[in-house]
C-alpha cells in the first residue's frame, strides 16, 4: 500500500490507467444509454419512468461509494499521516457531491409522477440530503484554514464521523417503513429485476464508477501540483529578502 | 416519423424522463471538464513558476538560509 502512496508512483500509475478509464467509461455509458433507453420495455407499473433509474441508482451507488472513498482515505491520512491520503479525500469530494445532487434532484423527478411528490421527509431521502450536506461540509472545512494540513486535518474527522451516515442510507428502507422501495438488485439471492433492465442498470453502474476512477485520478494530479506550486512559493519567501519583492514576482 | 413522437414522448412522461438525463450529462460532463481545465491550469501556473526559479525543483533545500 505505501509503494503507491509516493506521488511519483502515483503520477505514473495515474498516467498509466487513466486512458483506460477514460475510454471504458465512454463505451460503458453509451452502451448503458442504448440498453436504458432503447433496448429496454417500459415497466408494467411504472410505464416510461423507469427510465429514470437507470440514472439515479448508479448515482445513489456512486454518492456512497465516493464517501467510503473519502473516509477510508481520512482514517489513513490520519492514522499514516500520509499526504496523499489527504489529496485522495479532498479530490473525492466535489466528485461524491456532485452524484448526491444527481441522486436527490432525478430522485424527485421521479417521485413527482409516481409518488405524487417532489419530497417526503422519509428515511432514505432524508438521510441521503444528510449526505449531501456532510460533502458541502467537508468541502468548506477543508478550505477554511490558511494552512491547507489543518483544514485537512479537521475534514478527515468529519468525514470519518460522517461515514455512520451511509449504513444509515443503505438500511434505511429495511429498518424504517419508508416511502422509498427497498432494494432490488442487491437482495439476497436473486435480484428481483428483468435482466433486460438490470443489464442497462449495471452498465451505466460501472460506467459512472470508471467516470469516478478517471476524474479522481486527474483531481489528484491537480491537489500533487498544487501542493508544489504552494511549496515554491514558501520557498521563495524564505529565501528572498524581503517578502514583498518575491511577491511582486509570484504575483 | 410518429413512431419517433411517441419515443420521444416517453407515455407523457417526457419532462421527468429527459431532464433527469440531461441534467445528469450536464453535471458530469460539467464536471469532467472543470477538473481537466482546473488540472491544465495549475500544469501551466506550476511550469512557470519552475522555470522562474531554476536548480530548485523537487525538494532540494540547497537554497535554505
Amino acid at each position: 500500500m505505501h509503494r503507491f502512496a509516493n506521488p511519483a508512483r502515483f503520477l505514473r500509475l495515474a498516467a498509466a490507467i487513466q486512458p483506460w478509464t477514460a475510454a471504458a467509461t465512454v463505451l460503458l455509458i453509451g452502451a448503458g444509454l442504448y440498453f436504458g433507453l432503447i433496448a429496454s420495455p417500459a415497466d408494467y407499473q411504472q410505464g416510461q419512468t423507469v427510465r429514470i433509474m437507470y440514472v439515479h441508482v448508479p448515482s445513489a451507488w456512486l454518492g456512497m461509494a465516493c464517501y467510503s472513498t473519502m473516509a477510508i482515505a481520512s482514517a489513513m491520512a490520519l492514522i499514516w499521516k500520509h499526504p496523499l491520503a489527504d489529496l485522495i479525500g479532498k479530490s473525492a469530494a466535489p466528485i461524491g457531491a456532485a452524484f448526491t445532487f444527481l441522486c436527490l434532484v432525478t430522485g424527485s423527478l421521479w417521485g413527482k409522477p409516481m409518488w405524487g411528490t417532489w419530497w417526503a421527509w422519509d428515511a432514505r431521502l432524508t438521510s441521503m440530503l444528510i449526505l449531501f450536506f456532510l460533502y458541502l461540509g467537508y468541502m468548506a472545512l477543508a478550505n477554511a484554514f490558511d494552512d491547507p494540513t489543518r483544514g485537512a486535518k479537521a475534514s478527515a474527522v468529519l468525514a470519518l464521523a460522517g461515514f455512520v451516515n451511509v449504513p444509515v442510507i443503505k438500511f434505511s428502507v429495511d429498518w424504517w417503513n419508508t416511502l422509498h422501495q427497498p432494494a432490488s438488485v442487491t437482495k439476497i439471492g436473486m435480484p428481483s429485476i428483468d435482466p433486460s433492465m438490470l443489464l442497462p442498470l449495471l452498465l451505466m453502474g460501472v460506467g459512472f464508477t470508471t467516470f469516478f476512477v478517471t476524474v479522481l485520478l486527474v483531481r489528484v494530479r491537480s491537489e500533487i501540483m498544487a501542493s508544489k506550486i504552494r511549496a515554491i512559493r514558501l520557498m521563495q519567501i524564505h529565501s528572498t529578502p524581503g517578502a514583498v519583492a518575491s511577491g511582486e514576482v509570484v504575483g | 416519423m410518429s413512431s419517433l413522437a411517441t419515443y420521444f414522448s416517453m407515455g407523457g412522461y417526457a419532462s421527468y424522463v429527459w431532464t433527469s438525463y440531461a441534467l445528469t450529462a450536464v453535471v458530469m460532463v460539467g464536471l469532467a471538464v472543470s477538473t481537466w481545465r482546473g488540472m491544465k491550469a495549475r500544469e501551466s501556473e506550476l511550469k512557470v513558476l519552475q522555470d522562474l526559479t531554476p536548480g530548485r525543483r523537487g525538494r532540494s533545500k540547497d537554497t535554505q538560509g
